[in-house]
Formats: structure tokens, sequence, C-alpha cells
């Protein structure tokens, strides 16, 4: 049965370049001299280092513990010593330095106890906190936990499970190559993920510019004899390995930006993860190395098993760079990251490294005003309207720009790309998004401050109001004594009854001195008995001097 | 004469009545003035501005007792924004009033804090821990960077530090693409 | 400093729209050839040379890159448009004037290439028509092709008699507006001469002209279908409708079409994406806002052809429209399934 393709709008066909590559199958390259390994390689919380320096490490141990459950473990790539655990710069855009682990092989490659994982018996929770500590990430760019993705949702089941072997960016080819070399492994990851997320069935989308792959994924799945798992060729039209775009293409489904696919009962792995998913679950092995396609500016454009952490500098050397080479891409060259320099480590992110020179990208010719041709909006995969967008983010109207949904926007480039005046329009998007994060940040701490200032305004007013409080209840009790006494000061005490009390009370008191004169039975007492009265006198105003509060008495 | 006289009326009638349903209908609640002026504040609280906080200093402007330009940490563009709220003139800081710096966060050395508690009463979002002659720590996430809290400590030891850019905090810049490299038209 | 992705692009630039603008405009100017002779070259010409002199003084004054600038070919194309919609015998300094209303004023003093929001070339023609009536409506006689003395009007003599004739739309108007009350359609364009084939003769041609030119833009997707389709048929719809109702007070809807600027307006200036609407919803709405006024204005405004005030009022009305028909955005369709 052919299953009816949908179309999402917009798009553009570059040109592809991905015959270099796929010439030579997948090689390893020779053991690094170190692996500079950052703890922060996915969505979410930094993971905490737990190794120190001068550790002794082996292959697959975890070095960095997950923050939280939106984090996801990192694990040594080989075996060795960790030489630091120090700030290295980061392949990122801002050429900013994060923690790393800095490791030292020790060329045996000596890995921890393995062992599968009894996923059928184990509890969703326990699968996911598995995951987590594998350090399992969608290895697709996006590297989100894909233990937070394991997970069916409200619904409990699902309908559909994408998997991604679209691989819709030029140049690169470590997802063909993995399909090619490796499909029976792709298609059992897949059928873990498919138990453990209840889908009612699997479609893997290619574009059909990958006959090969495509090939050998529905051999695999014959031969395994999966009924539920498709293969199925989608139209080669990037962005067409858009998570949202592939799902549209496949089943017809449009998820809003925001929103979980899991409610429209879907989710999407790339290929590469389910071979990730597959060696942690049934291998024992964590995500330690990846497939990364190395092209560009090289004389032997080929895809690498690549050990994270290794520099990109020691990879890209082996393919044979031009000399005319001023950068390095990470990713592909319509959503790729320029690399602040060659020394940094290929992470989970890196499914690609572009050697770029000028020749293979020139330099942007110079910018013309916007004429409102439309072509970007023609272009848009996600229908939006890229030149209001571009309007309003260079004006810096943010309000604006996210009226017109500049969050809904993916980056994929495709506005930019069809430009008839070369505006850099995705990069007033990112400039865009990036102030409207900052500043939500600026007004939340903002929030903090003044809900905080108010309740210290709040606390000293009622301590300054409970102060007065005590301060006037006590000035009110001595003005009722002193008022008491003014008032008997002031009475006539001439009454016939007032003379008989007090004539009473006199008679009283003389009554008690006689009575205390009586008691006292302290005449004629023996020298010792006096001394010991002494004794126990000078004891006991000892004491009272102790009890008495130090506090000073308020007036 | 008298038709035009009674045409007029009646119009001056209806369009009066309109005037007034919509006077009714839209009736625009209270006077937030002070709430918006307080938002765009940066609630450092450091009362730089020479008012004991944020909002008496938002009262203030709403009053039209102050300058917009009194906010040092608010910087030019909180000074922007308050000229676009109220349709005032924007003005440069007034320098009486202090200077735009980087946001900082206070830090206190550990090795010199007597334990005073000074410093704690000083803070104005309650972003100092500690008690008598016991070391004191500054919250940094809560800490506005108001500074208040440097004049009051007997042994100096809390100093400004700015926050440090991260790779998550990172910003993407304005892109500036040299317009007028000629070069050869493609 | 290196940019950022994408790191490649296609290659198309504004100059080659433009250029590809001016290349659609060639069959319908072959055509006013044919049919009025060569004057309307010398205008282009004239106008070409007006409009990149004042382009380059305008970019020296603003300080911008002359070369880039310039080489944009958007000035050219503001300048062709209006050769193409004036009469070509118009005095030189009358087409010299509107280039630099068009180039000075209507784009520059607003900011420059995608910043007018007036279409520059219905500017022109509007301020020129209102400021010299008269000889914004002197058109040769179709097939009176002698150059010389169309030489002579645009920089001598103006002796214009004997090679002027009233436009169809022209006739139309100044005989059922201002002439007696029995005048009908039938008895202004039937009875004439020149006139009573589908709009006038020669117009259809050149009409049909500049929808082949039209078409080749839509081929090479530098415009789109709706505005061409939206205008011609407003103007069909309400012009069938009124026909249809008094067949003798009002032109027929082909006529309406291929007569005056209406094929022209479709294709080349209804089309301007900087002045008009962009989304597409947008873009029927203001096409068929144009095709109504345009019918409105010539079946009972004062001025011969409607066109230029239509666009300009429309204009006005685009951002609005705009912002009221912005295309829903991928997963926020009405027709998308939920969860």
């Amino acid at each position: 049965m052919l299953s009816r393709l949908f179309n999402f709008n917009g798009g553009v066909k570059p040109a592809y370049n991905k015959e270099q590559s796929t010439g030579l199958p997948i090689a390893v390259p020779p053991a690094p001299t170190f692996l500079i390994i950052p703890l922060h390689q996915s969505i979410g919380g930094q993971p905490r280092p737990i190794v120190q320096t001068g550790d002794k490490v082996l292959k697959g141990q975890r070095i960095g513990e997950a923050d939280g459950n939106v984090s996801s473990a990192v694990h040594a790539s080989t075996s060795g010593t960790v030489i630091a655990v120090e700030m290295r710069r980061m392949p990122h855009s801002s050429g900013l330095s994060a923690l790393c682990v800095v490791i030292e092989p020790d060329g045996r490659d000596e890995w921890i106890a393995r062992q599968a994982f009894d996923y059928r018996s184990a509890s969703p929770n326990a699968i996911r906190d598995y995951l987590r500590d594998m350090g399992v990430v969608g290895l697709g760019g996006a590297v989100f936990p894909s233990h937070l993705k394991i997970n069916p949702g409200k619904r409990g089941k699902l309908d559909t499970l994408v998997i991604n072997g679209a691989e819709c960016e030029p140049f690169i080819t470590c997802d063909d190559l993995l399909m090619r070399e490796r499909p029976e492994t792709i298609v059992r990851g897949i059928a873990i993920m498919r138990d453990m997320l209840s889908a009612g069935r699997v479609l893997i989308g290619v574009e059909d510019n990958k006959p090969i792959a495509i090939a050998a994924m529905q051999a695999a799945v014959q031969q395994l004899n999966e009924t539920t798992i498709k293969v199925v060729a989608v139209p080669t039209r990037y962005p067409a390995g858009g998570a949202k775009q592939l799902i549209r293409v496949l089943t017809g489904i449009e998820v809003p930006h925001g929103q979980r696919s899991t409610d429209y009962g879907v989710q999407c792995f790339n290929v590469g993860t389910a071979y990730a998913i597959y060696e942690a679950i049934a291998l024992g092995q964590p995500l330690i190395s990846r497939i990364v396609t190395v092209a560009g500016n090289v004389r032997t454009a080929r895809n690498y098993e690549v050990l994270f952490g290794t520099p990109m500098r020691d990879l890209v050397a082996l393919c044979g760079p031009g000399a005319d080479t001023d950068r390095l891409i990470m990713g592909g060259p319509m959503m790729g990251v320029g690399m602040p320099g060659d020394e940094v480590p290929i992470v989970k992110a890196t499914n690609c490294v572009l050697v770029g020179s000028p020749t293979l990208f020139p330099p942007p010719p110079p910018e013309m005003p916007c004429i409102r041709c439309g072509e970007c909006a023609k272009a848009c995969p996600t229908d939006l309207q890229p030149f209001e967008m571009y309007w309003f983010s260079r004006a810096k109207i943010f309000g604006k720009a996210q009226e017109y949904h500049l969050f809904d926007c993916i980056e994929c480039g495709c506005c930019a790309f069809v430009c008839p005046s070369r505006i850099p329009l995705v990069d007033y998007y990112r400039f865009a998004k990036s102030e409207i994060w900052a500043r939500e940040k600026d007004k939340e701490a903002a929030d903090q401050a003044r809900q905080r200032h108010e309740f210290r305004q709040q606390r000293e007013e009622r301590e300054k109001a409970e102060k007065a409080a005590k301060l006037a209840a006590k000035t009110a009790a001595g003005r009722e004594k002193a008022a008491a006494a003014l008032a008997d000061a002031a009475k006539p005490a001439t009454t016939p009854e007032d003379e008989a009390k007090k004539a009473m009370i006199a008679a009283a008191m003389e009554k008690a001195k006689a009575q205390k004169a009586e008691a006292k039975n302290t005449e004629n007492l023996t020298p010792e008995q006096q001394a010991e009265i002494t004794a126990i006198e000078a004891r006991r105003a000892e004491i009272r001097e102790q009890a008495k509060p130090h506090l000073p008495h308020d007036d | 004469m008298l038709e035009a006289i009674l045409v007029m009326a009646l119009g001056a009638v209806i369009l009066g009545a309109a005037l007034g349903y919509a006077s009714v209908k839209f009736k625009v609640e209270g006077d937030p003035l002070v709430e918006k002026i307080d938002a765009i504040l940066p609630q450092t609280q450091c009362g730089q501005c020479n008012y004991p906080g944020c909002k008496p200093y938002a009262e203030a402007i709403a009053k039209g007792e102050a300058e917009i330009n009194q906010c040092p940490p608010g910087g030019e563009e909180g000074i922007r924004k308050l000229a676009d709220l109220l349709g005032r003139e924007v003005k440069s800081l007034s320098a009486e009033h202090g200077l735009e710096k980087p946001k900082s966060v206070a830090l206190i050395n550990e090795q010199t804090c007597i334990g005073c508690t000074l410093c704690i009463q000083a803070c104005p979002v309650d972003a100092i821990i500690g008690a008598a002659k016991q070391m004191h720590v500054i919250v940094a996430s809560q800490c506005t960077g108001c500074e208040l809290c440097l004049p009051p400590c007997p042994v100096d030891c809390i100093a400004m530090v700015p926050i440090a850019e991260t790779v998550e905090s990172w910003k993407w810049k304005y892109p500036v693409f040299p317009l007028h490299t000629e070069k050869k038209a493609a | 400093m290196l940019n950022n992705s994408p790191y490649f692009r296609k290659p198309s630039s504004v100059r080659s729209v433009m250029l590809r603008v001016l290349l659609a405009l060639l069959p319908g100017i072959a055509a006013y050839v044919w049919f009025f002779g060569a004057a309307v070259l010398v205008q282009i010409a004239i106008a070409s040379v007006a409009a990149l002199a004042a382009e380059a003084a305008m970019l020296h004054l603003r300080g911008k890159p002359l070369l880039q600038f310039l080489g944009d070919g958007s000035a050219l194309v503001t300048a062709w448009l209006i050769a193409l919609t004036f009469p070509p015998i118009v005095p030189w300094w009358l087409t010299v004037s509107a280039v630099l209303a068009a180039i000075v004023v209507a784009k520059h003093i607003y900011g420059g290439l995608g910043q007018n929001p007036f279409n520059p070339a219905m500017v022109a023609f509007a301020m020129m028509i209102v400021a010299y009536p008269s000889l914004m409506s002197q058109w040769p006689a179709v097939g009176f092709t002698d150059f010389a003395p169309q030489w002579n009007a645009i920089f001598g003599q103006r002796q214009l008699d004997a090679i002027t004739m009233a436009t169809p739309l022209d006739a139309l108007r100044t005989a059922l507006h201002t002439a007696d009350a029995r005048a009908t359609v039938s008895g202004v364009l039937g009875n004439h001469a020149t006139f009573g084939n589908i709009g006038g003769k020669g117009w259809e041609w050149i009409a049909a002209s500049y929808f082949l030119g039209g078409v080749y833009l839509i081929q090479q997707r530098i415009i789109t279908w709706h505005m061409p389709t939206a205008f011609i048929a407003t103007l069909l719809l309400i012009s069938s409708g009124f026909w249809i109702y008094d067949a003798e007070r009002f032109a027929s809807p082909a006529f309406q079409v291929f007569t005056g600027g209406a094929m022209l307006a479709a294709f080349f200036i209804v089309t301007d994406p900087v002045s008009g609407c962009t989304t597409p919803r947008g873009k029927l709405l203001f096409a068929a806002g144009i095709g109504l006024l345009t019918w409105v204005i010539r079946t009972f405004g004062a001025y011969p052809d409607g066109i230029a005030f239509a666009v300009l009022l429309m204009n006005i009305g685009a951002p609005l429209i705009d912002m009221y028909t912005q295309p829903p955005v991928f997963g926020h369709k009405p027709n998308t399934p939920k969860p």
C-alpha cells in the first residue's frame, strides 16, 4: 500500500553536493592525542563533572552527571587519564568557553562493563532514567535529550512514530551512509522505540535522492519482518528534514510551534538517534561517538565515526583541506554554525564539519534594501512573512516581530537563500530572538526584585508597627498605674468606712510585723551555724546575679 | 433656513449621543500610569534617582516631579522607553545621578567578612543571607547590583563583579554589514 | 568578519528582477511603436536618461554607494513605465518633470528603493495630469506613424491638430459627459472610423502584447497570478454588470480591459511589490480595489483614465489590507487536525 504524501509550502532546492562524500564507506579515524569533552552537549542543564584531574577513566565511563531531568549525561569516549577539567572554547558561534573534561587516551580503548538493559520489564521512568544516564540525545542536530521524548504523552500511545532519515541539508551524508551500512541496527533501534512508545505504525522518511539508503532500509525491514515499519521516499526539497515538515509530509499533521507533537499522536526521531538507542539498550553502550561528514573544501570528502571530544582540526586533517580554507562550519551550508577556531571538539550535535573557502562560500554581496518582492514568503516552510519580521527585527520593534510569529521561525535559511536583495534575514531573526529572550530574563529578574523589595517593605512596616504597639502597650500600662496613684492621692480620705478599713489594715500590718519578728529564729546560733548561713546567702546572691538577664532592658 | 438649522441641530444631537455612548463604552479604568512606569524601571531599588526605590521614583515621574533621566541602571534604553510611554523628549542620562555600568552582582569576600549584619540591613531585596558573627553570603540570582551594601560594610569586603557572558546568555549581535563596499554587481 | 548561515544563496538579485521586468515590456513597446510610431522610443530614452541622472544625484546626496544602487535597474523601470503611460508626444520637459517627480519626490524623499508608499510612476502621472491636463490628453492618431511631426511635438513646435486624436476612452468620456444626452457608446465607438474593434484600433494589440510580457513575468516567478487576475476579473465583472444593464451608456467589458493602460497596469503597475500588498489574499483585495476604482473613475470621473488614481488610492490602504490578511502560519491553519 502506498501511503499518501502531503506537502508543506515553501522550501528551496539548493545544490545538494552530496555525491562527494558518499563514495567511500564510513571510516574510523586514528585515536586523537587528547579529547576535549564539553559537559554541556545537549539542551537543558549543564551536567556536573564527576571526575577530577588525574582520574583514570574507562571508555564509556560517566564523567558528567545529568543536572536534573532536562539534561543528559556525558561519558568518556575512550579510556585514559583526565588531564584537566577546565574552561575550553566551545563549538558555538559565540566563541565562548565552557567547562570541559580533557582526557589523554591511554591507547587501550578499554570499555567499562557493558550489559544490555531489559527495557521490556523496566518501568517507563526507569527506561527514561537509563537513557538519560546513557547520554542519548537527538542526533539530528538539535540534541534534545531523547529520554524526554520517549514518552507517549497524554494519550498513552502514539499513532505514528516518524523516523527522520530525510537529511535535506546540502553536503551532509552521515545519515545516508549510516542507513546504507547499518540499516539493521537502525531498524532494531526503531523497533525498541516503537515498543517503548506503543506506536501503531512507524514511517521512516528518506528523501528520494538517496535510493541506495532507501533500498537498504527496506531490505532490513523485510529481513527483520517488521510489518508496522515502513520506509517512505519523500520528495527532495529543503527543509523536508525539519521535524515538523517531515511530520507534515508523512502524516499531514501540522504541529504548531510550542506544542508537543505527542498531543497529535506523533513523535519524531532521527535515524542516528535510533542507532544510538539500540546501542544503549541492547549493547549497554553510552553515546560516545557519531557519524560525522567532512565535506566542502577538502580533497576527499568522507564520513567518519568520530569519538566525541576529537578536535575538529584532527578530523579535517585526514581529508586534506584546501590551502584557501577560511573557516570550519558545524552543520550544513543552510543552517550550519561558523566555528570560532579549528581546535574545538566534535560534539553530539556535530553531524558535519564543512570546510569553507572564499570560492566555495563567497562573502555575501552587498545588501540591498528590501523591495517586498515576497520571494521569502513563498520560500518559507512555516508560512511566515519573513520580510515583515525582518522589518520589525531591524527596527528593534520586537513586540511586532513576535506578532508576526517570529518564534515559529525554524531558522532554516530559505528566506535568506532566495532573497534578491541578499539580506541576511536569519541573522536579524537570531538577533531579535536572543534579544527578546534576554529581555524576558531581565523582566523576570526585575519582577522578582520588585516582589522581594515590596515584601521587605511590608516586613519593615510590620516590624515597626509591632514595636510601636509594644511600646504603646507598655506606656499605656505605666500611665494607668500613675493615674491610679494620682487618683488615690486625690481621694478624700475621711469617710468613716475608710477610717475603719485603714485601721484594720494597720492592725493587720502590725500583726504581720510581730509574726515576722517572732519567726526570726536566728538568734542564739552557734558560730558554725552562723558561718553556714552566710555561705548559703552568698551562694544565693551569686545565683541571683547570674540569673539576671543580660540583655539591656528597654527603658 | 429653518430646515438647515434643524438638520444641523439633529446632526449635533446624533453625534453628541454617539460621543457620549463611546465615552461610557470605552472608558479607561483607573490610572495605571505609575504601574506602567514602574514596569519599565529596572527594579534595582538602588536609590540613585534620589528616591527611596523604583516605585517612589515612578510615582514622582507620574506626578511630573522627576525627570525621566535619573535612572542609571535603566540606561539609555530605559529613558527611551519612558519617553515613548510618556510622550516626553528623550534626554541623555543625568550625570549627577550616576553612569550606566555593565550589570554586576555583589560578592562578599569570605576571608574579611566579620558578620556585622550591616549589609543585610541595607539590602533592598533581602538577597544577603547571614547572622551576627556568621559569614554572610549574597544570593547572586537575587542581587540587583544596587551597590547599597557597599557603603555600610565596615571592612570593605564587598566587591561588585560584572556578570560574565556564557554560552547560554550570549546574544546574537545586530547584523552589521558594510553597505558602502562597492563590489562588482553580481 | 565572516557571515553566518546560510552560506550560499540563489543567484538572484534586484538587478536581475528589474532587467527581466524591462525585458517583459519589450513586446508591448514593439506593438506601441507599430501603431503610434517611434515617438515612444524617444520618450523612453528621455525618461531613462533623466531617471538615471536623478537617481545618481539623489544617491550622491544621500551618501549611498552609487554603482550598487544605480545598477539595480529600479529607476529604469519607473522611467519606462512613465514613458509608456504618458502620451508619446508630450514635450520633453514634461517627461523630465514627471521623472523628477517620480524619482526625487515619490522615491528618494520617502527613503529610496523599497521605502516608497506610493507607486512612483503613478505619482508622476497624477501630478502631471493635474498640472497639464491638456498636454496629457493629446495622443497621436492611431496609424499616424510619421516620425518628423512627432519629433517636433516633443522638441519643438507643437502643431498637433494634424497628428492628434482623442483616445477611445477620452472620446467616450467627452461624448457621454459633456455632449448632448443622446450620445451612446455605440454612437461614439461604432461610428468612428478607427474605433469599433475590441479596445479601439491598435490599443487591443498593444494590450495583448503587454499580456504576453505579463505571462513571462509570472513564468519567471517575478509576479504572482493574484494581482493581474483580480484586477482584470474585477474590471470585467463590474463593467459586465453595467453593460448588461445598459449597453448604450456603459462600455463593454472587453473594451474596458483592452483599452487604455488596463493591461499594462494589470501586469506592470498594480504588481509593484514595494507599494502594494504582499499577502496572497491582500494581493487579491488590493488589485480588485484598483479594478473597481479604475472603472468608477473611467465611467464617472473627470480624467480620461483612472488607473493612476486608483493605484494611488489603494496604495494608501495597502498596509492595512496586509495587516488584516496575514496568512495562517504553519500549524495554525483552520483545516489542520487538532489534538
